[in-house]
């Protein structure tokens, strides 16, 4: 690229003029910023779309931290006189949300009946089939003839894992839980209802369960390998020292001090959620909404899509059949292994990496 | 064992309550004596009460024999991990019943199964001796898979009862020991929205065998219409799921209001919503029990924050009751079922008839065999007795 045409800056005399490029001050400045203007129009035209999963057992305030989140009040009234179900289901409501002009269409996915049963085993199969399923139909989309113009992105961009505040460490169902869903999928975990943990409980239970996300190589959002430069690295080593935030939901205001907040009325006290001194809902807001929320979509649609995308085309009979699976390649004779749980190949990652 | 001896201001003795209709008789027999003595030391007659005999005195000499003999008491703790129970323990009985505890990391975790640790404490107040065991259920609801969760728990209390009886069919009754449990301290959830399937579970199997009390752990974090709530919710699932909980009998119509009162409002908050603690928080210019939230303080003895003290009350007012509760109404369940069954240790609760009699037939026949043998050798050495003979020495 040619250095001298740059913006325009007031000292061109300074330069030294080549003679066979016409001096800057003729051809005037070339406009580039404008594309951000285009950008953030077009932007604001088609709205934003995201989706998010919330997992964890009942009554962990799942539906009520999502109402406090996107301040969704209409939607979901918490579940109280309401059962959990025998087996896990799943179901999405889809909100339109819009603010200062800009749309955006929510997603929220609800996992009533996670780890509820006396018998747990393999409950996370029908989450990591739905979490294959959206991917296998954005698949499909892509791979048409005649492609849409704006693929519907039902891909689910980050989940949200409630660790019930025991004070203890992270429970065997945790663990394999997030060893299966942080290869598929952002996952968020935070310490649910953590109105019933003091100070010092907080934080020793915060240490314990980074400690167990480390020795069981479990690689929550944000993941270190992804840090683009050294300035997301600062911003997000901040935000993995923090990692399981401890939240507490509400969707009753108080008056607190004549001001209206957000909070949870108990006989020796309020506990304010936006309050940072009461609990860490805020960081979780901002991390997936303020400064996160276009990140946590790049990376489900550079990796965790592209990884899917990889094994799904590169398919034979001998490769593992995970959840959701279709059969694309044509049936070829050979022979068959048994399913293995589905893995990641890290390799995939730089694969993209290249691609881009 | 600890011992743990000294006055305690704050703790209510153990109340007997015919004690004072015992004292007034003792009072009055020793009025009646001394006139006695004084006039006619022969005479055994109560001027005042014609017809009085004195045997109103006996609940006092059961009172003075039971404080002699002290009493025990077997409590056991179930609920998931985290849950608080050990924290509770310690806060009831202002001990420290886990003093070198190191909480399992995640991987133990996985590889553990239920497991029964039993402490035992004794403590003294005011002259009355208690022994006290806890029964801890480390590792209950932990594993992902908790089906067989409860046969540990099961077969523990079953081992209990099968000792006693034992125990009770021996020579030597003199000094029985007592280690059934007399109540269990079931733990609920408070996050959840009523009984987990697990807790329908695993009360349904122990509740013909010993005194359910369903506790709501950690109930700091829930707000008081949340915790009516629950509570209702909690009675509701009980009800239809038949589960039978301990139930506090009614005061008598004898004893006086404040009592009557008392029971009715333990009554009235079944199942108790507890916290526990045993850190002193500086709260409004005294040093009071509690946690420390930047919130506020949670007191643990104040009855508007929690039910701590009412759940206190109702386990040392009603543990007479509890231990007769075991002995008249789960111990003689266990013991009718085990004398039905013949003495016989069945492990596989399916076996049904016909194996036992193909067993018994079995039995018989090598016993018929065994009396062939001895009555062959017999006759055997008889025979090489009576002389060598022709006898080629038969081995069977």
């Amino acid at each position: 690229m040619d250095p001298l045409r740059r913006s325009p800056s007031p000292c061109l005399s300074s330069r030294p003029s080549s003679p066979s490029t016409p001096p800057c001050e003729m051809l005037g400045p070339v406009g580039i910023e404008a594309v951000l203007d285009q950008l953030k129009i077009k932007a604001m035209k088609m709205g934003f779309e995201f989706n998010i999963m919330v997992v964890g057992q009942s009554g962990l305030g799942k539906s009520t931290m999502v109402n406090t989140l996107f301040k969704v009040w209409k939607s979901n009234p918490p579940g109280l006189g309401v059962p959990p179900p025998q087996t896990l289901q799943l179901h999405s409501v889809t909100h339109v949300i819009e603010e200062k002009g800009v749309k955006l269409k929510l997603t929220v996915t609800d996992t009533p009946g996670f780890g509820d049963q006396i018998n747990n085993d393999n409950c996370w199969d029908p989450i990591l089939g739905y979490i294959n399923e959206q991917y296998e139909q954005y698949l499909q989309e892509e791979l048409l003839i005649t492609r849409q113009r704006h693929i519907p992105d039902t891909r689910v961009h980050c989940c949200v894992y409630f660790v019930p505040p025991t004070g203890h460490c992270l429970r065997p169902l945790d663990i394999e839980f997030l060893q299966r869903l942080c290869q598929t999928v952002n996952v968020v975990p935070v310490i649910a209802r953590a109105d019933s943990l003091t100070m010092e409980e907080r934080e020793a239970f915060r240490r314990r369960i980074q400690q167990n996300l480390r020795t069981h190589c479990i690689n929550v959002y944000p993941q270190m390998c992804f840090d683009e430069d050294i300035n997301d690295r600062i911003l997000n080593s901040k935000l993995r020292d923090r990692i399981p935030f401890a939240v507490v939901g509400a969707d009753q205001e108080h008056l607190v001090n004549g001001r209206c907040v957000l909070g949870r009325k108990t006989n020796w006290g309020i506990i304010e959620v936006e309050n940072m001194a009461h609990c860490e809902f805020p960081l979780l807001r901002d991390l997936l909404i303020r400064s996160h929320l276009q990140d946590l979509k790049d990376i489900t649609h550079n990796v965790h899509y592209e990884n899917y995308r990889v094994i799904r085309l590169n398919e034979s009979h001998l490769l593992p059949r995970g959840p959701g699976w279709v059969n694309l390649a044509p049936a070829s004779p050979g022979q068959l292994t048994t399913p293995r749980p589905f893995k990641v190949c890290r390799g995939a990652h730089d694969d993209s990496d290249d691609e881009f | 064992m600890r011992r743990i001896s000294g006055e305690r201001a704050t703790r209510p003795c153990l109340r007997v309550p015919s004690a004072r209709r015992g004292d007034e008789g003792l009072h009055q027999r020793d009025e009646a004596s001394q006139k006695m003595s004084k006039q006619q030391p022969t005479q055994f007659i109560n001027p005042e009460t014609p017809g009085y005999v004195g045997f109103a005195n006996l609940p006092n000499q059961v009172h003075r024999k039971s404080v002699k003999k002290g009493f025990e008491f077997t409590l056991m703790v179930v609920g998931e991990s985290g849950l608080g129970k050990s924290t509770l323990i310690n806060s009831l009985f202002l001990t420290d019943l886990y003093p070198e505890r190191v909480i399992p990391g995640a991987a133990e975790k996985i590889e553990r199964t239920v497991q029964i640790e039993a402490s035992t404490v004794e403590i003294e107040e005011r002259g009355v001796k208690l022994r006290l065991t806890v029964v801890d259920t480390p590792g209950y609801g932990d594993a992902i898979n908790c089906r067989d969760c409860f046969k540990t728990i099961i077969s523990y209390i079953d081992e209990q009862f099968e000792r006693y009886l034992h125990d009770e069919s021996g020579l030597n009754r003199r000094h029985i020991i007592d280690n059934r449990v007399h109540c269990c301290f079931y733990f609920i959830s408070p996050f959840g929205h009523g009984l987990k399937p697990l807790d329908v579970a695993f009360m349904k199997a122990i509740h013909n065998k010993v005194n359910i009390v369903p506790v709501i752990a950690k109930a700091d974090t829930l707000t008081l219409k949340e915790r009516e709530r629950l509570k209702k919710r909690i009675l509701d699932e009980i009800e239809e799921h038949n589960i039978k909980i301990y139930h506090l009998p009614d005061a008598e119509s004898d004893e006086d209001e404040d009592f009557k009162e008392q029971t009715r409002l333990l009554k009235a908050s079944i199942p108790f919503s507890v916290v526990g603690s045993n850190q002193l928080i500086e709260a409004k210019g005294k040093k009071v029990r509690g946690r420390l939230y930047p919130w506020g303080v949670v007191e643990v003895e104040n009855p508007e924050h929690n039910d701590f003290l009412k759940l206190r009350t109702m386990l040392i007012t009603h543990m007479q009751d509890l231990q007769e509760v075991t002995q008249d109404l789960h111990y003689e369940n266990f013991r009718s079922e085990r004398l039905k069954r013949g003495g016989r240790k069945v492990e596989n609760e399916d076996v049904n008839k016909d194996q036992i009699l193909l067993e018994k037939e079995a039995e018989l026949r090598r016993m018929q065999e065994m009396i062939a043998r001895m009555q062959a050798q017999m006759q055997m050495q008889m025979q090489t007795g009576d002389g060598d003979g022709g006898a080629l020495g038969h081995h069977v």
